[in-house]
């Protein structure tokens, strides 16, 4: 379950509304492309700009994206309408934002974490993007700034904003939610989910309580932009309305801005200043009925989750799901490519390691055929290669993206060690250092980690590591 | 005017060649340069585009070709619809030196029939009105007595029409803003069903009420103009998939075995005289072969007060993005905030003041449930009970307008008593029915009166039918 967070016997209660972009070609309500990184106002159409006259068309394949996410997230898809959500702010070009309101596409979903924890998902709508403003000179921020200037390219490009249950109660388990959330949106295809290219965004409500009380007045925390932000944000929120509540003052309701420099939240506006929305249906755009025929086609064309690619590659490599290479490779895609390997006559467990360490950059379809990694790890078992040897081997075989892991074994001089040279070698050890001998036999674990060290430097890397521990402790009896 | 400067007639003429599309041009220019110094019934009058247009269809009709229906037909555009390249200024300063970048769905469909757009016309601000007083250019002028309004808010498109200045004009109608004018200038003027004709291109007041439709000086040419405005748009989401149905059959059809409903519980307001042609109505369809009805709606007096919260709502969100940042006016201030409300303050004229704070306040939390919830509640209520009516009926009849044309001035000092000029106008668009306004003679001072024609959604055949009887039986010496 991870670890609880407790302080001075408070607890954080934490529910996380995200922002994800959709990855369509074309926006939510007009042709204009749906791209990041072009040239300022480059993807613009009157509907973009609002021109008056304009009207908005709902783009189809946003809908089926926002679908999929509902589905993959467990929750009731259903027919819907879009309301108007009205503020000004320069980079909003119509003053108000086409959103849904009281009738969300998905509503009532859930997301299990690795650890366990199921967070309830309380709906996941559509809506478009905004603009977006860079403030010339002063802070950084509107006011006090010399001039700004607007980007249009990504007003209108559509959003599913996927709203969380207070369901969680540490800041591992806000980096778990969002981390398992990432790697399904990814895994459907409904978005690239990128932090740092702002394509997912996260604010988070946060408040604290004494276990069993109701809940405490809470506080919205925005511009949090990564992770492990996340976790800092949270943390340090849920620890000042406690050190508040504890020298006897109370928490204000009001939205607060991250500051990553020092790991601060600052106020940014109070309850009493935030805006009125007056939402209200959007007249231009008639209600969403998607049909159940439609939906079964989507639900049946979803790939398999993260959680059951994890459970499966586990199985697999004889792991815990929650292990970091069984989670690292599935978030990275090369969980099939690991299968493929074990399909090929290979050990998917070996497969698990290489894959982790040597494909980092490889991307979710490695170039090197899977064929060729179920040669080496199959070498490996075998005992002809030392697990650094693999590992020499293997990167060689990725650079020129394949070749023969016995030929390059040869051609390097890596032969397994002769269980007589090997003894040598250990007894060589710990006659060169009696008190790393002297530990390891007193049962220091440590001390093992030297001596085997020196074979290997003796070996110049050709000793294999495990056997060399057992031989050690073959001879300590 | 002639017969011979109607819609289907000049069309006929400039296709068979028996007349030029370019003197058909100059006949109408002539009547401008005649008289609208004084009725002041366009914001811009495109005569230089017009005189290009006009020798272009000229010439392919020459080379064989047929324009289409609306060959050479001089018409003119309300100026809240979106003209590529010519200014559209919703007789607002807010849209100061605003070209659009796009025709609306209907000015490409004109364009695309032949048609001659002569100018854009005046209109009170953002459509918000029922005298085209609210006009930031000043008012415009009732062709039939100058010192009257035309009504409003497509006041300049009835007078335009009324002076003969173009065979047919465009307006928007969001609680009777075709209907009343076209009363008050004595013109044929339609409101579609709600969804029949494209809104893509007009500028929004209210969205879900707004409804563009034509101006002409019989029934049968408004059948062409709106047969040639309506049909699916896939650019607008609430467009009607379905085609629009054939008119041309409605014109002959007569009245014979239709059901005319008569409200017995209308509100009362109308003037003697309005009153006095619209009963002359009920008995020239009687006589027609009719069958007179009646019928009651309960919640049709409910119809002006929901109108003014959900209209207003509507507007105040749709006129939030003249904010100054990307188009039209822009009042400098020291900071983003003050240029808001600098330019905003500047740019809208008071109307349009009172109708933003007004639908602000009705959307307001806190007051949601109170005003705009109840109005649409009404809003359901008024339909189920016309719905409920159209079970008895086939079409109903009504006033138009409560009075004749007024005097300037006359309701400017109380804005109620203006918004009472659409009692009879708002339920239609609060239902999306459709409804027209038909000449049906004359009242106090010998100025028109206009008689509405009511019918179910889609029910446009129905309406056109009764329409062309009234039109008919008034031609017979009873006007």
């Amino acid at each position: 379950m991870g670890e609880r967070w407790m302080h001075e016997g408070f607890e954080m209660v934490v529910g996380l509304e995200v922002h994800v972009e959709l990855a369509t070609t074309t926006k939510l309500f007009s042709g204009s492309p749906n791209r990041f990184g072009d040239e300022p106002n480059t993807n613009i159409d009157p509907v973009t700009l609002g021109l008056p006259g304009a009207l908005p068309v709902l783009n189809r394949h946003a809908v089926e994206l926002a679908i999929r996410i509902g589905l993959a997230l467990d929750c009731t898809v259903q027919a819907c309408t879009f309301a108007r959500k009205n503020y000004f702010y320069p980079d909003m070009p119509k003053a108000y934002q086409i959103s849904q309101y009281d009738r969300p596409l998905n509503a009532d979903g859930r997301l299990a974490l690795p650890d366990g924890t199921v967070v309830g998902v309380e709906r996941a709508h559509l809506e478009e993007d905004t603009g977006k403003s860079t403030h010339l000179g002063g802070s950084g921020r509107i006011h006090g700034s010399e001039g700004s200037l607007i980007d249009f390219n990504r007003a209108g490009v559509p959003l599913v904003e996927i709203v969380s249950r207070p369901d969680i109660t540490s800041p591992e388990q806000a980096r778990m939610y969002v981390s398992e959330l990432r790697s399904i949106l990814v895994a459907i295809g409904a978005s690239d989910a990128r932090m740092e290219e702002g394509s997912m965004r996260v604010d988070a409500n946060v408040s604290v309580r004494r276990p069993g009380e109701p809940l405490g007045t809470r506080c919205e925390i925005k511009n949090v932009n990564s992770v492990r932000s996340l976790g800092r944000a949270i943390d340090y929120e849920a620890r000042r309305q406690v050190a508040l509540i504890a020298g006897g003052e109370s928490v204000r309701q009001e939205t607060r801005h991250w500051d990553e420099n020092d790991g601060r939240t600052h106020t940014l506006r109070s309850k009493e200043d935030a805006d009125d929305y007056r939402y209200f249906p959007e007249p231009d755009l008639v209600p969403v009925h998607p049909d159940a025929a439609w939906i079964e086609s989507i639900r049946s064309a979803l790939p398999m989750l993260p959680a059951a690619r994890r459970s499966r590659l586990a199985d697999a490599c004889g792991q815990d799901p929650d292990s970091e290479a069984v989670t690292t490779v599935v978030e990275r895609g090369q969980d099939e490519y690991v299968l493929a390997v074990s399909a090929a006559g290979g050990s998917a467990e070996r497969a698990l390691v290489h894959v982790k360490e040597a494909f980092a950059e490889a991307g979710a379809a490695p170039t090197l055929p899977a064929a060729r990694l179920a040669e080496l790890t199959a070498m490996e078992l075998a005992g002809a290669l030392t697990a650094t040897q693999a590992k020499t081997v293997l990167a060689e075989m990725v650079a020129a993206g394949d070749g023969d892991p016995a030929a390059i074994a040869a051609a390097r001089g890596f032969e397994a060690m002769d269980t007589s040279a090997l003894d040598a070698l250990v007894d060589g050890a710990i006659a060169a250092d009696p008190d790393a001998w002297a530990k390891f036999c007193a049962g220091d674990p440590k001390a093992v980690g030297a001596l085997v060290g020196r074979v290997m430097k003796e070996s110049r890397g050709q000793a294999d590591g495990r056997a060399v521990t057992a031989a050690l402790h073959a001879r300590r009896g | 005017m002639s017969p011979a400067d109607g819609v289907d007639s000049i069309a006929a003429g400039v296709r068979s060649g028996s007349r030029s599309a370019a003197a058909v041009l100059e006949e109408h220019l002539g009547r401008i340069a005649e008289r609208e110094a004084e009725v002041h019934a366009f914001t811009l009058v495109t005569d230089s585009a017009a005189r290009e247009r006009a020798a272009v269809l000229d010439e392919r009709v020459a080379a064989g070709e047929d324009p289409g229906p609306l060959a050479g037909v001089p018409v003119a555009l309300k100026d809240n619809l979106c003209t590529r390249g010519v200014p559209t200024t919703c007789s607002s300063r807010m849209l100061e030196g605003w070209r659009p970048p796009y025709d609306a769905t209907v000015v490409a469909r004109l364009h695309d029939a032949g048609a001659v757009v002569v100018g854009k016309t005046n209109l009170d601000e953002f459509a918000m009105g029922s005298s085209t007083e609210n006009s930031a250019f000043g008012p415009t002028r009732n062709p039939h007595d100058t010192s009257r309004v035309p009504g409003g808010s497509s006041g300049g498109s009835a007078a335009a029409v009324a002076a003969g200045f173009a065979a047919a004009s465009l307006g928007s109608d969001t609680g009777g803003s075709i209907r009343q004018p076209a009363a008050l200038c004595g013109v044929v003027g339609v409101k579609p069903t709600y969804g029949a004709v494209s809104r893509l291109g007009l500028v929004a007041f209210a969205s879900s009420l707004d409804q563009i439709g034509p101006f002409t000086t019989s029934v049968a040419d408004a059948a062409t103009v709106l047969t040639v405005i309506a049909g699916p748009d896939p650019s607008d989401s609430t467009s009607i998939p379905e085609p629009f149905p054939d008119l041309r059959p409605s014109l002959e059809r007569g009245v014979a075995g239709l059901r005319i409903g008569r409200i017995s519980d209308l509100p009362a307001g109308a003037d003697p005289d309005v009153a006095a042609r619209v009963d002359a109505a009920f008995d020239a369809l009687a006589a027609a072969g009719a069958t007179i009805v009646d019928v009651e709606i309960p919640a049709f007096g409910y119809g002006l007060t929901a109108y003014y919260l959900i209209a207003p709502a509507e507007a105040s969100s749709n006129l939030a993005r003249y904010d100054g940042v990307r188009f039209g006016l822009r009042v400098d201030a020291p900071d983003t905030d003050a240029m808001y409300m600098a330019t905003r303050a500047e740019g809208f004229g008071a109307e349009v003041k009172r109708r933003i704070m007004l639908g602000t306040y009705a959307l307001s939390a806190g007051y949601y449930d109170a005003y705009y919830g109840k109005a649409l509640k009404v809003r359901r209520r008024i339909a189920a009970d016309f719905a409920a009516a159209y079970g008895r009926v086939d079409a109903l009849i009504t006033p138009a307008s409560p009075s004749v044309a007024f005097a300037f001035g006359d309701k400017t000092s109380d804005p109620f008593a203006m918004y009472l000029c659409d009692t009879y106008t708002i339920p239609s668009n609060l239902t999306g029915d459709p409804a027209m306004s038909v000449p049906f003679g004359t009242g106090a001072d010998g100025l028109p009166v206009g008689v509405q024609v009511l019918a179910p959604a889609l029910g446009e055949p129905t309406m056109f039918a009764v329409a062309a009887e009234l039109e008919r039986s008034v031609g017979v010496g009873d006007g």
